[in-house]
């Protein structure tokens, strides 16, 4: 473990993007965060989290795919995507890199997104405890631990100091670039913000929700509950919770005519929307009630049975902060089986 | 703090229930914390009894939510409607998006709504919970023995700071005291201080603004100017769908293409700028229209009355001519 002094922290930032570009949370003028590209006198963020969270980085709102244009018989086409570089995001929280094991599940198995790939390849992740989370935090609902190690390096926030550990070789990497900025410390030597977070963590109104009520074998169980309907009888039917949310993985294909060429470009697509995943026979999904069931269904029973058992939510909270009519993935697990405050 | 409280409105409900002039209730459902209150249709006195809260967190506009909820429903829904709520539900009768008879309309008297982001600007995250006390709301974090109080004059959202009416321009009946409208409510200062400023400025506030834009339209959707049965932008066979944008200045386009679309009809209830998860000041564009409207045709405001014709969809000789528009200072 290395240690360096909170006052060195933009010296260390100018260092990083001296040789690679360098994203972390910065405040708007409105007080809220989001992931911006360092560059002399901006300042890294001390809110909780982000209000988008960092998938961007690796699959993007939007992103071109491909060019192509059509010339009589032939059709030319054209590479769009130039992902060659090595990037660093740091201040990625705990539950954060873990939607990235989320994420990792769906585009990295056969057949592997080279998109996605590519951009998981050059990515570096510093990611920084939770010394204040919030009450519409649950990580320990999916097994995070807001003071673990997660990413390539984990950072924890001490009063006057930065602990740094590097868990990859790419971390290691990283830790070289910026060691005149660090020096060797005990391993120990963040063991008590460690116990501040857990103490702090053990008070969060949502520490006992469990998912043990869920998972892959559920289906049968929830699909037809009907509490549904009241659940998602104030559902606006915006894409909110899906596009704020890090482990939402849903996305659209199209081509857009530009006149001289065509462009296809990929962009996140929300289930809660009507033209959601619409083919030639219309919708699968008519109402909103189905459309909102999905979403949950989804992460709390669809993907764990698709990848063994692993949920994809990582209790971030933000579509509690976010979701225009608070209704949330909170309110589903404790209405059809989750246990909390006990 | 509000002057009614919940036990007012349970009892009118339950009443109302009962007696059959309603067969199902529209209010706030309890949430996880004090403020996270859900929109909800109830339709049992138990129901009621158990889960339905009014505190300062119920800002939310019923209006809209009437347009579906009375499609395929026996009888009438009580709904408590608030000042503002009012206009946006005029303006849906206007245009023949709500069947009058299928809802009775309560009017309640608000005092102001709270903004959570306001309050956890000054207490800080993890807050556990909040009681709405006579002096103050009691604000309670994880972080803090004690708990803090926040005067509801710092509370208040931005929209109920310049709250352009107290009057409820629609009922069925009444609780609470009737209020009046409210024109030195400054509603037009932040409108005033855009047109203030130079044209490249005002291009790079907005470019600014616009440019957190997730494009999840909440604010589209959460808006009673905004019930079309498919919006084009979600039409693939409009030849306008825009699920993503291909520039950043598309994006900026789809706010200002959907406030042309709303102007004359947006009644300036703010909830598009209260469900932005990016806090966008939306409002301002549609305030820019309303200021301009009232420039240009005289005081009009959406909503105020059942069947008025807005001044954008009406001809009289009196009308400017588009040229005259150009010659004002700012724009």
């Amino acid at each position: 473990m290395r240690k360096s002094l909170l006052t060195s922290v933009d010296s260390i930032f100018s260092k990083i993007s001296e040789s690679m570009a360098l994203f972390l949370p910065v405040d708007d003028p409105t007080g809220r965060a989001n992931y911006t590209r360092w560059e002399e006198g901006k300042k890294w963020s001390e809110a909780l989290n982000t209000v988008k969270s960092p998938k961007d980085f690796f699959f993007p709102q939007v992103e071109d795919l491909m060019k192509f244009k059509v010339s009589g018989k032939n059709i030319e086409l054209k590479n769009t995507a130039k992902i060659d570089e090595d990037f660093v995001v740091f201040g990625v929280r705990p539950c954060d890199v873990r939607s990235f094991d989320v994420l990792d599940n769906v585009f990295l198995s056969e057949p592997r997104d080279g998109y996605y790939a590519a951009r998981r390849k050059h990515g570096i992740i510093v990611s920084v405890a939770c010394s204040k989370p919030s009450e519409t935090c649950f990580c320990h609902t999916f097994g995070i631990d807001p003071a673990g190690e997660y990413g390539d390096v984990t950072v924890w926030k001490g009063e006057n100091e930065l602990f740094w550990k590097a868990n990859t070789e790419k971390g290691e990497k990283v830790m070289e670039l910026i060691s005149e900025f660090t020096e060797s410390c005990d391993d120990n030597a963040a063991d008590d913000i460690k116990a501040k977070i857990e103490k702090i963590a053990e008070k969060l109104p949502l520490r006992n929700l469990s998912a043990e009520n869920f998972g892959g074998d559920k289906t049968d169980e929830y699909f037809d509950r009907p509490e549904w309907k009241s659940l998602s009888e104030s559902c606006l039917g915006c894409g909110t919770c899906t596009f704020v949310c890090p482990t939402c993985q849903c996305y659209d294909i199209k081509d857009f005519n530009t006149g001289k060429d065509v462009i296809r470009f990929r962009c996140w697509d929300s289930c809660m929307y009507s033209e959601f995943t619409q083919m030639s026979a219309g919708q699968p999904r008519l109402t909103q009630l189905e459309r909102f069931r999905q979403r949950f269904m989804h992460k709390l029973v669809y993907y764990p049975a698709n990848y063994d058992g692993m949920f994809s939510c990582v209790g971030c909270g933000r579509c509690l902060k976010s979701c225009p009519i608070h209704m949330n993935i909170v309110k589903v697990m404790k209405t059809l089986g989750g246990k909390a405050d006990e | 703090m509000q002057r009614i409280t919940r036990e007012m409105l349970t009892s009118k409900a339950i009443s109302l229930l009962n007696d059959g002039t309603v067969s199902a209730v529209l209010g706030w459902r309890e949430g996880e914390f004090s403020y996270d209150l859900t929109p909800s249709l109830f339709y049992t006195a138990e129901d009621i009894e158990q889960n339905f809260v009014f505190n300062d967190f119920c800002g939310a506009n019923f209006s809209k939510y009437l347009v579906t909820k009375t499609l395929g429903i026996e009888g009438k829904i009580l709904a408590f409607l608030k000042p503002c709520d009012t206009y946006s539900f005029n303006q849906l009768l206007t245009e023949h998006r709500i069947d009058r008879s299928k809802v009775y309309v309560v009017g309640i008297s608000c005092d102001g709504m709270a903004d959570i982001s306001k309050i956890r600007a000054i207490t800080g995250d993890g807050i556990s919970s909040i009681s709405c006390e006579p002096d103050g709301l009691k604000v309670q974090t994880i972080y803090d023995d004690e708990p803090k109080t926040v005067s509801y004059e710092d509370a208040m959202a931005e929209r109920c700071i310049c709250c352009k009416s107290k009057k409820h321009v629609c009922y069925d009946e009444l609780i609470g005291e009737e209020g009046e409208e409210n024109p030195d409510c400054n509603r037009f200062g932040k409108v005033a201080e855009l047109e203030a400023m130079t044209p490249d400025e005002r291009f790079a506030f907005w470019r600014g603004e616009l440019s957190r834009c997730i494009r999840c339209n909440a604010c589209r959707d959460v808006c009673p100017a905004c019930t079309c049965e498919k919006c084009v932008f979600n039409n693939p066979n409009s030849g306008a769908e825009n699920k993503a944008p291909a520039t950043s200045f598309e994006e900026q386009m789809f706010h200002i293409i959907r406030a042309f679309h709303v102007a004359g009809r947006c009644t300036d209830c703010g909830e598009c700028s209260r469900v932005c998860p990016q806090h966008i000041p939306l409002h301002l564009l549609n305030r820019k229209f309303i200021k301009d409207i009232n420039t240009f045709y005289g005081e009009y405001q959406a909503g105020k009355e059942v069947g008025s014709r807005a001044p954008l969809v009406d001809y009289t000789t009196g009308d400017l001519e588009p040229g005259q528009v150009f010659e004002r200072e700012g724009m």
